[in-house]
């Protein structure tokens, strides 16, 4: 690709899948075999009588690639519909997470203190340890990740981006 | 038509429904259901290849030949892997494919049974789909599904794997107008603000061209008319990629020759210099551009292709069509003289007398020797002596492509059978098996390196069993001729492994697999001998003995552009007649 030179963008892209064997692998293989960047990845049914599952990318490339990379995503077989969620300025982006911190004493009392700022809750409880359960933008699960470090961060699972366009029309 | 057979039978139900007249394959373990169904149908004819490469290749020569999808039958595990060469072959020249293979029965999938592997899995990337059909009832469906996607929107294989148990199973068979695919609906017409734009730009052009390629073949004979009528209508100069050679004809003023790598002087020139290009049907791939950042810098760039994820690849165009070659050229030609466009005719003039004086150039002169064979005089006595019969010419890869590429001359699609994309050596005599499958009556000449024919060198025997009477023409240079060549201007004439050590005598070899052998070493004898070739109703062998050290020229090298062309020492210097502005180029 001749054009480094252009700038590196981040997309979200929303896909529409027929629910059968193998189709998160051709997604996958199109992205490696090419050479392209998966920054996140969620899928899941959302149609039963569809058989119908949504693939939710978060991918980083230029403006070429990143067009080339829908185009190449909807001429597999199995796909329904690319939509570029970045494209179109009104979309919601959340993520959830799951964050582990173990402590005692002050450190346990504020790791409460951050998790009621950050509106996370508790879901889990010992003696000396929480399970928070939080959801938001990927930068405010990095924030409270990070914040946690300070008090006791065990770890971290996160869903990865889901995302769906803002209005009334479906994608 | 709804019905309950076996699954096995249902493969042989979906090709008589799809017609299909004839199957490449090989029987294995994990198929021998599916060959047993085979056993008791007339209808269907089974050329058994020797090793299942082959397979796939034949039924590509068969397609490409033909026009209709080759279908092929392998086995699991191996039969499989064999298989997968001449899928990705496929994939890349877009070839429409159905291939069946064996799967080990479902409740051993997954447990390293015997002869398994993970066929759906090994071939994803190398198809355009694939399936595993884990329950009878789906089988009819996928298998519609399957030539339907081979075939529609950009042509390419398909592989359906089938457990043996589902071939044993008995279900519902439902006929081939029940199916409609769920979601595969490529896009065939273009837009008609797009086709307005399209025949302004063209008839505003100074310096316009036409860049072709293996699209306007694969959308039917149909494109290539119209294309020769727009290129008609608009004194447009035409090139071609390797793939699409044919569409337009040789013989026609305005066809300038293959542009590329190897392609012509003038065509690449012309390329570089053009101020509106029309690719239709081609990809703009590598061997084409030469250096990207200096493609055709000047020119204003429309894009017509079936498959969007072409456009925007490689090359930035401005005015993309996505659409069927041959719908997209029809909308053209009626655009054009609808609106009785026209290019400005001077400027078109001095255009032509631009392109004139690079044709004048004569890149492809080689030196003529009357002691040894030159490989480009083999090829031109080959199309002499055939060009006024029905051939058709398939080709290994490696100099003797490219010369066959340069030196035949083709004036019809679909006469032209070669492995572009992929670049699969021992493609062409499988190939030509296909295509004389497809065609009987006609002459089918695979044009051969010595080093290439070995990879697929057991074909012979299929060819001598099924009566077919291909001929294996082959440039002998005992070299891997382009391996060489590379060596010789890359790699400081270093032949790391490039000689062919130890070649069998392939007039023995021939008559080994009861064939026909012929030898030729002398200029002198060449017509004779080529004339005795095509006589034989057999297949042939035919090892020419040629110059061990003819490059093939032009060439541009990699990472140049097109206006960095290498010539041959011997192509004239006709200083004359080349500008100073030309002189640039050289």
């Amino acid at each position: 690709m001749p054009q480094t030179s252009e700038h590196i963008e981040r997309h979200t892209l929303s896909v529409l899948v027929d629910n059968e064997p193998g189709v998160l692998a051709r997604v996958i293989g199109l992205f490696s075999g090419r050479g392209y960047n998966i920054d996140s990845l969620t899928v899941s049914e959302v149609s039963q009588e569809g058989h119908l599952s949504r693939i939710t990318i978060v991918t980083a490339g230029t403006p070429m690639v990143i067009e080339q990379i829908k185009n190449q995503l909807d001429r597999l077989v199995p796909v329904h519909r690319v939509r570029d969620l970045t494209a179109e300025a009104t979309s919601l982006e959340r993520e959830l997470a799951m964050v582990k911190v173990r402590g005692v004493g002050e450190a346990r009392v504020e790791a409460l203190r951050l998790a009621e700022a950050f509106r996370a809750r508790v879901i889990d409880a010992t003696r000396e340890s929480f399970v928070f359960e939080i959801t938001g933008k990927s930068d405010k699960i990095d924030q409270f990740a990070y914040l946690m470090e300070t008090v006791g961060l065990v770890e971290v699972a996160r869903t990865g981006v889901v995302a769906i366009s803002r209005g009334p029309q479906a994608m | 038509m709804t019905k309950e057979m076996t699954g096995a039978e249902m493969v042989i139900q979906a090709f008589l429904d799809q017609g299909v007249e004839h199957i490449f394959g090989y029987p294995g373990g994990a198929v021998l259901p599916i060959y047993d169904a085979l056993f008791h149908n007339n209808a269907i004819e089974h050329i058994l290849v020797r090793h299942e490469q082959a397979a796939a290749h034949a039924a590509e020569g068969y397609a490409r030949s033909s026009g209709k999808v080759g279908v092929l039958l392998v086995t699991s595990g191996p039969g499989a892997t064999n298989a997968v060469t001449g899928l990705a072959d496929a994939l890349m020249d877009s070839i429409p494919l159905v291939c069946i293979s064996g799967q080990v029965a479902t409740h051993l999938i997954g447990n390293d049974a015997f002869q398994e592997c993970d066929t759906v899995g090994i071939t994803r990337p190398c198809t355009k789909h694939n399936y595993l059909v884990r329950d009878v009832n789906d089988l009819a469906r996928v298998l519609h599904e399957a030539f339907y996607v081979a075939q529609n929107g950009r042509p390419g294989p398909v592989v359906v794997d089938i457990p043996k148990d589902v071939q044993f199973a008995t279900g519902t068979y439902i006929g081939r107008d029940n199916i409609q695919h769920k979601t595969y609906r490529p896009k065939l017409d273009a837009e008609a603000e797009k086709i307005a734009a399209a025949v302004d730009l063209i008839a505003s052009a100074k310096k316009p061209i036409f860049y072709t390629g293996g699209g306007v073949i694969n959308s039917g004979p149909e494109a290539s008319r119209l294309l020769r009528e727009f290129a008609r209508l608009t004194g447009v100069p035409v090139t071609s990629t390797l793939m699409g050679l044919g569409a337009f004809p040789a013989a026609n003023r305005q066809w300038l020759g293959m542009l590329g790598m190897h392609g012509t002087y003038e065509a690449n020139l012309a390329m570089h210099d053009c101020d509106v290009m029309v690719c239709i049907g081609a990809r703009f791939d590598d061997r084409i551009t030469g250096r990207l950042d200096a493609f055709s810098p000047g020119s204003t760039k429309i894009h017509i292709d079936i498959d969007p994820s072409s456009i925007n690849k490689n090359v930035k165009v401005d005015l993309p069509i996505v659409g069927d070659c041959g719908r997209v050229l029809g909308a053209l030609v009626d655009a054009w003289k609808g609106r009785g466009l026209k290019i400005d005719q001077g400027a078109l003039d001095a255009w032509w007398g631009q392109i004139d004086r690079w044709r004048g150039r004569n890149c492809l002169a080689y030196r003529y020797s009357d002691t040894i064979i030159k490989p480009q005089y083999a090829i031109q006595r080959l199309y002499e002596a055939t060009k006024d019969k029905d051939v058709y010419i398939t080709t290994e890869v490696g100099q003797h492509q490219m010369w066959a590429a340069q030196f035949f001359h083709f004036e019809e699609p679909n006469r032209w059978l070669t492995s572009g994309g992929l670049g699969t050596m021992g493609y062409g005599l499988p190939a030509a098996i296909g295509a004389q499958k497809a065609h009987p009556g006609s002459l089918v000449v695979d044009i051969a390196g010595e080093a290439s024919i070995q990879m697929n060198m057991q074909e012979m025997s299929t060819a001598v069993q099924f009566d077919l009477p291909v001929k294996v023409f082959i440039l002998n240079n005992k070299y891997m001729g382009m391996v060489r060549q590379w060596q010789e201007l890359l790699h400081g004439g270093r032949y790391s492994h490039s000689y062919s050590e130890t070649l069998p005598d392939f007039v023995k070899l021939a008559e080994a697999y009861g064939g026909v052998g012929i030898r030729c070493d002398k200029p002198g004898d060449l017509d004779a001998a080529i004339q005795e070739m095509i006589n034989v109703r057999k297949p042939v062998i035919f090892d020419c003995i040629v110059d061990q050290q003819e490059n093939c020229f032009p060439m541009i090298p990699s990472g140049r552009a097109h206006n960095e062309m290498l010539l041959s020492d011997s192509a004239e210097d006709l200083d004359s007649a080349i500008t100073d502005e030309g002189k640039m180029l050289v």
